[in-house]
């Protein structure tokens, strides 16, 4: 029934639209691709504008795992955390995860120091055991990762994947590599708008196209801020929707690296009696944070848990049926 | 919608008569749009236009009180649609369902169950508002019995949710006072929930289709007198609920839309505790004012409740702890020294981190207005000046002997220029607090 009772936005622009993963007629090796962004609304208002795509939720996989995880998760996970081409595979077929994002923190000279061989070696055999689009990380330091990443966005030129983080500081090497080699790049803000917009502007400035950009806000996890993110992407999205296009990208939401770092996601039973079930109470901190990010207009949720991607891809669904 | 001082002055008399003790009608309209003086210091404003100031004072959603004393739950009245405009003002609250056809001792075992969901997070309580007793049994003795059980066992807010009309008037002889939220199923019960509900005084929640039902049933009740009113919004796609949900604050708040201007309500029927917790969680963000939960598990309640503290936080005013210095364990002289920012949350991260280090120590909360580390480093709240002034204005140098203060590495930067200003020995801690536990018994060796 329609209601006489209603009060529409007159907003003005849509959000770009990200195309991620080429399919052979592209130049590409996926046989899954997807759009992300492209809408004219809030999250889920069908009936005042276009929502052509869904959030998307990409599984993290690492290539060298923290020692700090709690029991549970190392548990679940057991079976592929020491092995990322078997992790890629299965979180891709069977957890219900859309595509995979592959962090490769074991580069940082403080976490292994791999050589840019092995990266460039696992990032090929994970393309070969997945169909999805991959998103493809680097460490955090920024002379290796402008080492590796550029030979990797060469190595796989055409795929459109996702390659990230580029900050203010660092982002010619790596943005000049995807603009040659055709892929999307993430775009890295601390929580602030006027410097995710001109990172964005700088970015455009040297000749990367507005709908090959992802914004990364940098949320905290529940609990830990994650507050301040919510407001910054409502902010973003509404100054987005009234026009402005140097802010108009999809979002990308950090979810499971953060939540698995929050005491309540690690704290034992035994330490914490009144909180619950521990290994639940964690996967519960990685889906109430993940449904905070997708109600405040995550495009893509990077998350870590099987279960918790589960319940989220099954709320996510929930949300889009009209 | 609450009015401007100019749209205010256009309804005054304009004589600037100076009676009302203002120089001018127009400083006295000012004075009236802040709400700092009240209407009757002006003797010449006709009935008609208080009528209007009086109405556009009112809150756009009205506040529905729930409870009494202390444990008083109030609801509604809030007054934007994002949190960076302003913020939002009251707490979503959370209640439980509980079913009347359980033998007493199991009811007993859930109310302990909900009274344990109470927990401290950032040095604040949190805690959950409401029991909604739901008439299962179609039997109004058992549902009395089980409320009385209710009542006696427990402070917090009290939802009834009564099978049909004939349930619901001995359940007030024995609560009314409690001022329970009074729920009503069915809506072709309505005149009789609201003629009840007007005689015991007490608010009452109903379920409607559409935002026209809403909107004509709304008007209804309080023609017949009932305005305290919640609205349960209870479609069947997710998001029908978050248009509902979004347009009745929209229509309430933007356009005054008074017959919509009430707080909402939603329900968690899934029995799949996981996947109601995420409904939920999308509930408390956008814009149940109230949400009931069947799951009483801390695992599911506990990230909702937190989830709330974060939303419902000022955001123009981030949680502060007191700026001084904080001994964490048996400290001595002899204790390391650490400095950071009174942010509640750097604060007792950085406390949780010392603790679970069993090293005791001294832990500086500098005052950056609450701002984390590196916004008040950007800010210049956490510059080495002001921290070598907190150093004798906290008289460091009486409490430890040694001269060695560990700053977060997140301001490694600043250590020479602390080192020459404070004449101290500088010592760069980790930059997450998540390092200080192998950091400060490394220390210690």
């Amino acid at each position: 029934m329609a209601d006489e009772l209603k009060l529409l936005e007159k907003w003005s622009l849509k959000v770009h639209e990200v195309k991620l993963g080429a399919g052979p007629s592209a130049g590409g090796s996926r046989e899954i691709i997807f759009n992300i962004g492209g809408q004219s609304s809030f999250p889920f208002l069908f009936k005042e504008g276009d929502i052509p795509n869904r959030p998307l939720i990409a599984a993290e996989v690492l290539d060298c795992v923290e020692d700090d995880w709690p029991v549970g998760l190392r548990t679940d996970l057991a079976s592929v955390s020491k092995d990322p081409v078997e992790w890629a595979r299965k979180m891709a077929s069977d957890s219900g995860a859309d595509l995979v994002c592959l962090k490769l923190q074991g580069l940082h000279p403080d976490l292994g120091n791999k050589p840019v061989k092995d990266a460039m070696a696992l990032v090929e055999a994970v393309l070969k055991n997945i169909k999805t689009p991959l998103i493809i990380l680097g460490c955090g330091s920024a002379d290796k990762d402008n080492e590796v990443l550029p030979a990797i966005s060469e190595a796989t030129k055409g795929e459109r994947l996702l390659f990230g983080d580029v900050v203010s500081e660092n982002y010619k090497t790596l943005a000049a590599a995807c603009i040659a080699d055709g892929h999307n790049i993430i775009a890295e803000s601390p929580i602030d708008v006027n410097i995710a917009k001109q990172l964005n502007i700088l970015l455009s400035d040297i000749g990367m196209p507005l709908d090959r950009i992802v914004i990364n806000p940098t949320i905290g996890a529940l609990g830990y801020g994650l507050e301040y993110a919510y407001s910054i992407m409502e902010r973003a999205k509404s100054a987005a929707l009234a026009g402005d296009k140097m802010l108009a990208m999809p979002f990308i939401c950090f979810v499971g690296q953060e939540s698995w770092r929050a005491k309540e996601a690690k704290v034992s039973l035994n330490d914490f009696p009144q909180g619950g079930n521990a290994r639940m109470r964690g996967i519960m901190w990685e889906v109430v944070t993940a449904m905070a990010m997708v109600e405040a207009g995550a495009d893509i949720l990077t998350m870590r848990h099987p279960e918790a991607i589960k319940i989220v891809k099954s709320a996510i669904t929930d949300l889009m049926k009209r | 919608m609450a009015l401007s001082g100019l749209d205010i002055y256009k309804l005054l008399p304009r004589t600037n008569c100076k009676k009302c003790g203002f120089q001018t009608c127009l400083a006295f309209a000012m004075q009236l749009a802040k709400k700092a003086v009240a209407l009757d210091k002006c003797s010449f404003v006709s009935g008609e236009v208080r009528a209007i100031l009086e109405a556009a004072s009112q809150p756009a959603i009205r506040k529905v009180e729930i409870g009494t004393g202390e444990q008083k739950c109030l609801v509604g009245n809030e007054t934007v649609l994002f949190r960076h405009e302003e913020k939002f003002y009251h707490p979503t609250a959370i209640g439980f369902i509980i079913e009347d056809d359980m033998a007493p001792v199991e009811l007993v075992n859930a109310l302990d169950e909900v009274q344990r969901l109470s927990f401290e997070r950032v040095g604040q309580k949190i805690g959950v508002e409401l029991i909604a007793l739901r008439e299962k049994s179609r039997d109004k003795q058992q549902f009395v019995k089980m409320l009385n059980v209710v009542i006696n066992k427990t402070q917090l807010g009290i939802v009834l949710m009564p099978d049909s009309i004939e349930s619901l008037r001995p359940a007030l002889e024995i609560c009314a006072g409690r001022r329970p939220l009074v729920y009503c199923n069915e809506p072709r019960e309505m005149d009789a929930f609201i003629s009840i509900c007007k005689e015991y005084k007490v608010p009452l929640a109903f379920k409607a289709k559409s935002l026209d039902d809403f909107s004509n049933a709304s008007k209804r009740a309080i023609q017949q007198g009932q305005a305290d009113l919640v609205f349960h919004v209870s479609s069947e796609t997710a998001s029908e609920c978050l248009w509902q949900l979004t347009q009745i604050r929209r229509l309430s708040i933007k356009k005054n839309e008074r017959s919509l201007g009430f707080p909402t309500m939603a329900i968690i029927e899934d029995e799949d505790e996981p996947k109601g917790a995420a409904q939920a969680a999308g509930h408390i963000v956008k814009y149940a004012s109230i949400v009931l939960l069947k799951t009483r598990k801390p695992e599911y309640v506990l990230p909702l409740l937190t989830l709330r503290q974060n939303i419902f936080t000022d955001p123009q005013k981030p949680l502060q702890v007191e700026s001084k210095v904080y001994p964490v364990g048996l400290v001595n002289d002899r204790s390391p020294v650490l400095v950071t920012t009174n942010f509640s949350l750097t604060y007792y991260t950085v406390l949780g981190e010392i603790e679970s280090s069993r090293v005791p120590a001294h832990l500086i909360c500098l005052d950056t207005e609450g701002m984390s580390v590196l916004t008040a480093w950007a800010a210049e709240k956490f510059t080495p000046e002001r921290i070598s002034d907190t150093l004798i204005k906290f008289k460091l140098s009486d409490i430890v002997k040694h001269k060695d203060l560990i700053i977060p590495g997140y301001v490694a930067m600043m250590s020479g220029d602390l080192e020459e200003k404070s004449g101290w020995n500088i010592l760069v801690g980790p930059r997450e607090a998540a390092g200080l536990p192998s950091f400060l018994k490394n220390l210690s060796v």
